[in-house]
């Protein structure tokens, strides 16, 4: 956990006045709709379908039982008692009230937390590998790098005005748990011959209405040049993206129209000019920001064999248990989708519930991930039993951490104005559709992504099975994509559309279809869903939903079918 | 020409800017002007076109003028600390604006920006 010191505070301090003294301006008539809304969604506050909706910023995931016991508290006595934990690690409460907002901004600010750049054209939320700092694997504690860019570009004058919002994902492992090809910008910790730590740097990645891959600019840019570099990105892409069509404005159209030579071209030529200013990171401002994290106590154990565990300990832990880089120490997954509950939902009393828990097995500590489930990182692995069972009596011990019902989807159509469809409903079906663990285990590790529009805010696009909801003449009607992978040890991919959209009450039936088709297939049980659908294509996949109905009848409008 | 505001008051009679750079404009292009100018004015297209922060900053520090710097367009009260943090001393307000609630607003944004500064002079100051 990074503790602020009093300049820290000074700024989420300032930053609450002056939202207090622009919301004042608003509802006295001194401040239009257009401008107002420049700036409210810059402090996270969307006008929504039933209410305004107040996007919190989590940085890079980390909480203290202290904000969440505080967020739970907010939650109950200026929103309807729960929140929504979001792809980017964020957390919204949809029903607050506008002239409240201030208010909740200084409850915030007073345990750390703030909703500054969370929505609005600016450096948005940076996020990160959920593992960082306990992961085996990893070359740099990502989160120290992440707040390092969160300072930079909080308030970073140039860059208030952006083309359109702007994404950064770190990963400080050569393993991608961040999605760092599907951001804006991307960072990926490397380690040159000589020692030295450096950033391999991927721009132009993002999901939404235009799904792209993005592309290595640089494959090593030295930390202490790490700002500079971002800084001529931003810059480059601040003067010449587009800004003359919304859905055109993103850095990955920027890249796509000029082609990556070009584009690196103009960053290394702006690069050229920044490089050695004051942005220039040193040993000591590293070390400086290091030293404000709070720091695990670990007590010298031996990692433990649960051999002899009764069946659902087993598979919870199987699951939902993560190596730890500490002996005797794991990381817990505590996951928020349960059947009934939309994903990443939590109330406010399981907030403090878990708060409870946190101090008691997890050094008061927790993270967010960006699969919208909550994370325990430094818990002794003796307490597993005892965490298990109070997680199993809070309903947060579902056992299926990165399996099929552990679905990521948007609001949706229930809540946010933009959808074409209702998400929630969608994921309930599929999670009553699988509600046997023994054939969810079976069927492995499988991403299932779910949007209500072509925002695409549930990820679909990198799915193994992406659903997305669109609109047929006031219908919501479903599409399916294969094939897409967020990355990790092997590099991201974007799915494929399956074939014509289905009817809302024949998506569970689809998906069971496609594991079916899987389990036919797949030559082990190490060769996962996505890997079939890459050896095998999509053809046998869409035969087993769609049958032999060729494309040209099923493409015709299915009213009856409304 | 509208209300120019500058060192926190209204400038009575301000002189026609010397140079007027466009939002797609390249600063560096203009530097032999810019050598010469006494006042030099950055368009905003619109509200929320932050292209010319990026081109005062270049003014300022690349090409080192060190005149009037007048921001120009759309531009408006919730704009003026951002502009004044990327080299901006001068600001000509959009039509409607008022002037006096420009000024207020500034300041109010300005005790944001000195925590912003000092964040910067930390992060220096640790070297």
């Amino acid at each position: 956990m990074y503790l602020y010191d009093d300049i820290d505070q000074r700024i989420v301090d300032a930053r609450v006045r002056e939202f207090r003294e622009q919301t004042r301006r608003y509802l006295a008539g001194r401040l239009s709709e257009d401008d107002f809304r420049a700036l409210r969604l810059r402090n996270g506050l969307y006008l929504q379908r039933h209410a305004p909706m107040l996007r919190i910023a989590i940085p890079y995931g980390m909480l203290s039982t202290r904000q969440l016991r505080a967020l739970a508290d907010i939650a109950r006595r200026y929103d309807r008692g729960y929140g929504h934990f979001t792809t980017r690690q964020n957390l919204q409460l949809n029903w607050v009230r506008l002239e409240q907002v201030p208010d909740i901004l200084a409850e915030l600010a007073a345990v750390q937390l703030h909703a500054i750049q969370t929505s609005g054209n600016c450096v948005r939320n940076v996020t990160v590998d959920h593992l960082a700092g306990v992961a085996r694997d990893e070359i740099v504690d990502a989160r120290v790098w992440c707040e390092i860019v969160r300072q930079w570009a909080t308030l970073h004058p140039e860059f208030g005005f952006l083309p359109r919002k702007f994404k950064i994902a770190v990963s400080g492992s050569p393993a991608d748990r961040a999605a760092t090809f599907v951001h804006d910008i991307g960072l990926q910790a490397r380690r040159a011959p000589c020692g030295e730590t450096g950033f391999r740097v991927i721009v132009g990645g993002g999901l939404g209405r235009l799904p792209i891959v993005g592309q290595v600019i640089r494959d090593f840019v030295p930390w202490r040049d790490l700002l500079g570099y971002l800084e001529a990105i931003l810059r480059t892409y601040n003067r010449f993206g587009r800004r003359d069509n919304p859905h055109r404005a993103r850095l990955k159209v920027l890249v796509r129209d000029w082609g990556i030579d070009r584009f690196r071209d103009a960053v290394e030529a702006e690069w050229a000019q920044l490089r050695g200013g004051p942005q220039t990171l040193t040993e000591d401002e590293v070390r400086r920001v290091a030293s404000r994290f709070t720091q695990p106590v670990y007590e010298p154990l031996a990692d433990l064999d649960f051999a002899e565990e009764p069946r659902p300990f087993a598979a919870w832990r199987r699951r939902n248990v993560h190596p730890h880089k500490q002996p005797g120490y794991a990381a817990v997954t505590l996951t928020l989708k349960r059947p009934g509950v939309a994903p990443g939902d939590v109330t406010a009393d399981e907030m403090t519930a878990i708060a409870d828990l946190a101090d008691r097995y997890a050094q008061g500590e927790l993270r967010v991930t960006h699969e919208q489930n909550l994370l325990f990182a430094d818990v002794r692995q003796r307490d597993l039993p005892e965490l298990w069972r109070a997680l199993r009596d809070l309903g947060l011990a579902t056992p299926n951490a990165g399996l099929l019902t552990d679905v990521i989807a948007c609001p949706g159509g229930d809540y946010c104005a933009l959808a074409n469809a209702r998400s929630i409903p969608i994921a309930e079906a599929i999670q009553r559709r699988f509600a046997d663990l023994d054939e969810l285990l079976d069927v492995g590790d499988l991403d299932l992504n779910i949007s209500g529009c072509m925002n695409a805010c549930g990820h679909h696009h990198v799915g193994h099975i992406g659903i997305l909801g669109v609109d047929k003449n006031g219908a919501e009607f479903y599409q399916l994509e294969i094939g897409g992978d967020q990355g990790g040890e092997r590099p991201a991919a974007l799915g494929k559309v399956l074939g014509p959209a289905l009817a809302g009450e024949e998506v569970a039936d689809a998906v069971a279809r496609l594991v079916r088709t899987y389990l036919a297939l797949r030559e082990s049980e190490a060769e996962r869903f996505v890997d079939v659908v890459r050896r095998a294509g999509p053809e046998p996949f869409r035969r087993s939903v769609y049958g032999d109905r060729d494309q040209e009848r099923a493409h015709r409008p299915r009213s009856a079918a409304a | 020409m509208g209300i120019v505001i500058k060192n926190g008051r209204i400038v009575p009679d301000p002189p026609p800017p010397d140079v007027v750079l466009e939002p797609q404009d390249e600063p560096s292009a203009l530097a032999a002007r810019l050598r010469t100018a006494r006042v030099v004015a950055v368009r905003f297209a619109a509200y929320n076109d932050g292209r010319g922060y990026s081109i005062g900053r270049m003014v300022r520090e690349r090409c080192g003028y060190a005149g009037e710097l007048r921001a120009v367009g759309e531009v408006a009260a919730d704009h003026l600390a951002a502009l004044r943090q990327c080299g901006f001393d001068a600001f000509e307000l959009r039509e409607g604006e008022d002037p006096q609630e420009a000024l207020a607003a500034l300041a109010v944004s300005e005790a944001l920006y000195a925590a912003v500064r000092a964040v910067r002079a930390r992060a220096a100051r640790a070297s």
